[in-house]
């Protein structure tokens, strides 16, 4: 998105190092998101991708073992900082992860899990609504809506990750993560998936962690591409896929290695 | 002499095990591929030596004592002796030939004690015999046998099969026979004392049954009042409860802490600690209720100025859940532990906290499973029994005032069969029936619990 004609930055990313006990993961990493666009991390397994999502919401705080280092500014704000409420900052930064992972609850308190402990409803009504219009936009709410009081566990994998997707963005967050979330789906739930990513931008802005070289250039508007722990290359996907800078980006894209 | 034999028939065990697995290697050495690896054709060889040897034997067992004792009897055949009689002198005969016998000997029963012993010897020789020449014949039969396409993996299977299936059976089979040995002394009782008295009946005395003089006829209306069980049941539910009270906050909220909260090093340290709880013999339990908390309990309500008895089902179910807690603590941390990761990094992500996590996701996940670990501290906690009888005295009173001594089920169980007491006496038959109504209770409790841990197996697949 295109402010007057200057790209306006959500995330920044600074001189990122990432430990886990005495491995490093990430070396230097620096990388600028832009505000309601999709932005892809690729690369060959293990390369840190997945491990630099997690560095977004500081989820990597659950991993005892896991050191964080550097800056990452949100709005121009350092999560990493000792002031910083993770509480409050995951309110604002939701995350899909690779497989669906819905609580064993019914499909209405999967969605109302997030807008409860936040206390974003004041009422059953209000609640009603929040449910309604979070899966109306994972388009799930067709294929749910007689069913809101079953379990969420029943639902198909490609609903399920939908399902997901909806209790991400039930607190309206700002940023949405998405660590390979189609890697566990077939192709025709993959490209429902798909199609709402290009529909959630406009509303959030989303990091996108994915294997398919093919669904990066299909859904993100810029890529970065990620090897043994540093950040080889970033910028618009057009570039990357077409002409990207790096022998080692242009060698992973055309299938050379990883 | 049996030992000896024995020992050489495994030495041939491992003899024919040798043979077979060097006879596979000297097929294969001529390039022939064998259907099975080497040792298959040696536990073929050894299975050929175990099954003769074994069937042998357990026929000898079943029959070589009626064999000997027709032959020894057989001299004393047509003098017109009674069964009884004869067993006797059989039983003479024995102790004579093992030099036990302190009675006055007769030629008559010394000369059988000497026909015993030489029959017996004969047959010990003839058994050693013929089991080593069956060995021998059915090892070399099947050494013959094998060859390189012999089918040697299949039997070998089986036959470990077969060994498995019967242990199982076993256990089955014990469970079946104890279970009809209660039965059928529970219905003798219930053929003296009404089921509709032992049920409702509120007045347990079972020592007044044990007044009457064997010598007079069984009464019924003696027995009247005296074998109500609404006491003792009630004793044992109320102190599970106060067991349990104990037992389930402290053992989840440990549990809890273990699975969630405490730090890998931490937990490893005190996991074990908690599990040593467990190992603690429930007498130890039982004289630390008794010698301990009772009187420091009676110390404490005297102060208050309550009245407390030395012997109260509060002490004792106390101690009770304290025994139970590495139960709950182990088993529900076990089952938290299972709860996938995933769903608490959705948690997380979700801004949600630790406790919040625990309380809305972790834990309704968990429920079905720490349920089932809850019932299964309530059927130990109902068949517990060094502890009660130790600290909670054992005059059935019907009273759930905590700080009075009560009794339970297996308190009374234990205060029946102590001491003397005759078969076929309504008293002593009683311990069965209540062993049977314990066992109904705890069976049902540990069915529910299965059903419920079944069901949290389910989720996640």
């Amino acid at each position: 998105m295109r402010k007057n004609g200057v790209k306006m930055i959500k995330i920044k990313a600074k001189d990122v190092d990432v430990f886990y006990g005495k491995k490093q993961a990430l070396y230097n990493i620096g990388l600028d998101i832009e505000e309601n666009q999709v932005t892809a991390l690729i690369g060959p397994s293990g390369c840190g991708k997945s491990t630099f999502l997690r560095c977004l919401n500081r989820m990597n705080d659950v991993i005892d073992i896991c050191r964080v280092k550097g800056e990452i500014l949100i709005n121009d704000f350092n999560i990493n900082d000792k002031s910083c409420d993770v509480v409050r900052l995951r309110e604002k930064i939701g995350m899909v992860f690779q497989k669906p992972n819905p609580f064993p609850k019914t499909v209405y308190e999967n969605i109302s899990y997030g807008p409860t402990i936040h206390g974003m409803a004041q009422s059953k009504q209000e609640m009603d609504e929040i449910v309604e219009t979070s899966l109306k936009k994972a388009a799930l709410w067709e294929e749910v809506k007689d069913r809101l009081h079953e379990p969420g566990t029943g639902l198909s994998g490609g609903q399920q990750q939908r399902l997901c997707i909806a209790r991400a963005i039930s607190v309206r967050p700002e940023v949405i993560l998405m660590d390979e979330p189609c890697s566990a789906l077939d192709p025709i739930a993959t490209a429902q998936i798909e199609e709402l990513i290009d529909e959630l931008k406009k509303e959030h802005t989303i990091i996108i962690v994915t294997h398919s070289m093919a669904q990066a250039a299909r859904v993100s508007q810029n890529t970065g591409f990620f090897h043994l722990g540093h950040l080889i290359e970033h910028g618009s996907t057009d570039k990357i896929f077409k002409n990207p800078d790096n022998t080692k980006t242009q060698d992973y894209i055309t299938g050379r290695f990883g | 002499m049996n030992l000896i034999l024995f020992t050489f028939i495994v030495l041939l065990g491992f003899t024919s095990y040798y043979f077979g697995r060097r006879k596979a290697y000297t097929i294969q050495s001529t390039k022939k591929r064998l259907t099975a690896l080497p040792q298959f054709y040696g536990y073929y060889l050894a299975i050929w030596c175990a099954i003769p040897a074994f069937i042998i034997f357990s026929l000898w067992a079943i029959f070589e004592p009626t064999i000997v004792k027709l032959l020894v009897l057989s001299d004393y055949s047509n003098q017109g002796y009674l069964d009884d009689e004869l067993n006797l002198i059989y039983e003479k005969t024995k102790s004579l030939s093992r030099g036990q016998f302190t009675g006055e000997i007769t030629p008559f029963i010394e000369a059988s004690a000497e026909k015993y012993l030489s029959l017996r010897s004969i047959a010990q020789s003839s058994k050693a015999v013929i089991v080593l020449s069956i060995i021998i014949a059915s090892v070399a039969y099947a050494y013959k046998r094998i060859s390189s396409n012999s089918r040697t993996r299949e039997p070998v299977e089986k036959f470990l099969n077969a060994v498995l299936f019967t242990a199982s059976l076993a256990a089955i089979l014990t469970t079946v026979g104890i279970v009809f040995s209660l039965i059928f002394q529970t219905i003798d009782f219930f053929k003296v004392i009404p089921l509709f008295d032992f049920v409702f009946g509120t007045h347990w005395y079972p020592a007044k049954a044990f007044v009457r003089d064997s010598s007079e006829a069984l009464d019924p209306t003696m027995y009247s009042d005296t074998f109500g069980a609404v006491p003792i049941f009630a004793g044992t539910f109320f102190i599970a409860l106060i067991a349990m009270c104990v037992a389930i906050p402290i053992g989840l909220m440990s549990g809890i802490y273990l699975a969630e909260y405490a730090s890998s090093k931490v937990r490893q340290y005190a996991k074990p600690l908690i599990e040593i709880l467990a190992g603690i013999p429930t007498v130890v339990y039982g004289f630390f209720a008794a010698l301990t908390v009772g009187p420091f309990l009676k110390e404490l309500g005297t102060s208050m100025g309550l009245e407390v008895s030395a012997e109260s089902a509060l002490a004792a179910g106390g101690v009770m859940g304290i025994m139970i807690i590495p139960f709950i603590s182990s088993l529900s941390d076990d089952v938290i532990t299972s709860v996938p990761q995933s769903l608490r990094d959705g948690s997380y992500a979700m801004g949600a906290t630790k406790s919040e996590t625990i309380k809305r996701v972790i834990f309704p996940a968990a429920l079905p499973g720490i349920v089932g670990s809850i019932l299964l501290g309530v059927s130990r906690a109902i068949g517990e029994t060094m502890i009660v009888v130790m600290a909670s005295g054992l005059a059935a009173n019907l009273t759930f005032n905590p700080l009075e001594s009560t009794s339970t089920i297996t308190a009374q169980i234990v205060v029946i069969l102590i001491g003397d007491q005759a078969f076929g006496d309504p008293k002593t038959q009683a311990a069965f029936a209540l062993g049977m109504s314990l066992f109904l209770v705890t069976l049902c409790l540990n069915i529910v619990a299965l059903r419920v841990v079944k069901k949290y197996r389910e989720k996640y697949e």
